[in-house]
């Protein structure tokens, strides 16, 4: 009896690995692909944009690969309290993993639509920005590897110095659509690059509640945002 | 989860066998409304304290029960509670079937006709029935209800046994590890049979399944070496529960 048991904890202690395993793997081409994205942005890079449209496949199919590790785990080794949040957490992370890397496919995809000879200056900015949301995805995929909530929370809180950033970025593009209307499309373009920047933060800022989640059965509590208010209808603070 | 008062209430529990102390201070309530698992390690207690809710261990020469038990506000351990009345009115199904060697007729009408719950052969019928239904047990009997109880299946005995307490309208019914001899379709019947039960007979089953107590019941106890660790809706304790030892148990790694 005790054996056996033992063998079932082996089990799914290996099943878990496995399962972090992919998380992490899915983070990692994710995080690139962010990079690559901005990267191909920055040069107008048509190769590498359509690279990192091709590799997001890679990530959609690690995903299925996580969903059908859940089901089996649940099936075999039917797990319970911590354990059975642990998954469930890995199973919901994998799914906002997939579509960080959507956000990332998607700004490869504009590459192609923006003209390269009238670059204009935000295009500069916004890779600085990139990698603040990117920097988010690393550490907190770094958080659920460690099983570190306390990090996982700290996370939480850039995800507000990534939203200010959105809305100054916001702010400028504006300008530049009043003051030279021949960079409408260009800059409606970087508005979703700095829009799908912004929501990765808030995707970020999810996994980092589902590690609180499985680590301690309850969610973060709410955060004080009383001081928020909303600049404009597309404000990040909605 | 119901408001309320518990149908049982037992205070400051503790039972020993000789020198053994196997149960230490433990407070419960059971409410009618929910199913209660008790669950926790092979010998930490749980059928002993299942046994002191309908004074079974009576029956143990060497048993020491000492701590409140009340039914309805009544403390069933007073000098003046008639204990084959109390034990009418919380009833008890053991892991192995143990039906009488009599008819399955015989053996659901034994408990009515020494408690003179019936007037008459066709108030007897009646109850016989109805005790065998609510059992989910009619359709397959009723044309053989002189057949020795021992004929049947595991399972049918199993709820034959379930009649056999119902048949004496008791208010309370416990069981011990009710499925453990039973294959899993059986299982899937007296689980799905408790829950049909449920709400009119406050109902405490002792299982050392766990995927079964989560099926079955709203209010889960863990029981650890004598002691009650944790007690609560069956959700909270399989979802997240408050004691280390409670998550260690449940998630298999208990040792
Ligand atoms: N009839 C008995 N006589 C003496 N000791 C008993 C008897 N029944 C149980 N015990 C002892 O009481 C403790 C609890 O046993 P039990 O209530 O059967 O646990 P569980 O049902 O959780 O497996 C054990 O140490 C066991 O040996
Ligand atoms: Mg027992």
């Amino acid at each position: 009896m005790a054996s056996s048991q033992e063998h079932t904890v082996k089990a799914f202690d290996q099943d878990i690995g496995q399962l972090r395993g992919l998380i992490s793997q899915m983070g990692g081409l994710a995080e690139a692909a962010i990079g690559n994205a901005m990267l191909a942005l920055q040069r107008g890079d048509h190769e590498l944009a359509a690279q990192v449209r091709a590799d997001d496949k890679k990530i959609d199919a690690i995903q299925h690969e996580v969903e059908r590790a859940v089901v089996r785990i649940i099936a075999l080794r039917a797990p319970m309290a911590n354990d059975l949040r642990e998954v469930v957490a890995a199973l919901k992370i994998a799914t906002v993993v997939e579509r960080i890397g959507d956000y990332a496919k998607n700004i490869a995809k504009r590459v192609p639509q923006i003209e390269s000879e009238h670059r204009i200056d935000p295009i500069s900015t916004l890779p600085a920005m990139a990698r603040m949301a990117s920097d988010m995805v690393r550490d907190v995929l770094d958080a659920f590897a460690a099983r570190d909530p306390d990090a996982a929370i700290a996370i939480c809180e850039r995800d507000d110095a990534l939203d200010d950033f959105y809305d100054s970025i916001f702010r400028t593009l504006v300008t530049y659509m009043v003051e030279n209307p021949k960079t409408i499309s260009q800059c409606a373009h970087l508005l979703f690059v700095a829009k799908h920047l912004e929501r990765i933060g808030d995707h970020a800022t999810n996994v980092a509640e589902m590690i609180h989640f499985a680590a301690h059965g309850t969610p973060i509590a709410e955060r004080d945002r009383s001081d928020d208010v909303a600049t404009s209808p597309f404000s990040s603070r909605s | 989860m119901s408001n309320n008062p518990p149908k049982m209430t037992a205070s400051h529990v503790d039972v020993s066998y000789g020198t053994n102390h196997a149960i230490r201070d433990v407070s419960i309530d059971v409410y009618r409304e929910d199913v209660t698992a008790f669950i926790g390690p092979s010998g930490c207690g749980k059928s002993t304290f299942l046994r002191s809710l309908n004074r079974m261990n009576d029956t143990i020469p060497t048993a020491r029960v000492s701590g409140d038990i009340r039914l309805d506000g009544e403390d069933i351990y007073a000098r003046e509670m008639d204990v084959v009345q109390l034990r009418a009115r919380v009833g008890m199904v053991f892991q192995k079937p143990n039906p009488f060697p009599k008819s399955i007729y015989e053996n659901v009408a034994y408990g009515p006709k020494i408690h003179g719950l019936a007037q008459s052969k066709g108030e007897l019928d009646r109850i016989v029935e109805r005790s065998l239904t609510r059992a989910g047990l009619w359709n397959e009997v009723k044309d053989r209800l002189s057949d020795p109880g021992t004929a049947l299946s595991g399972g049918q005995q199993q709820r034959l046994c379930i009649a056999r307490a119902i048949a004496v309208d008791p208010e309370v019914i416990l069981m011990d590890e009710p499925c453990s001899a039973l294959d899993p379709v059986a299982t899937a019947r007296i689980e799905e049979l408790i829950h049909d039960l449920r709400g009119r007979y406050a109902i405490v089953i002792v299982t050392h399944n766990m995927q079964q107590a989560a099926r079955v019941s709203q209010r889960t106890a863990f029981f650890h070496l004598g002691q009650l660790i944790e007690y609560g809706d069956t959700s909270d304790i399989f979802t997240n529960p408050r004691q280390e030892r409670t998550k260690d148990y449940i998630t298999g790694r208990y040792g």
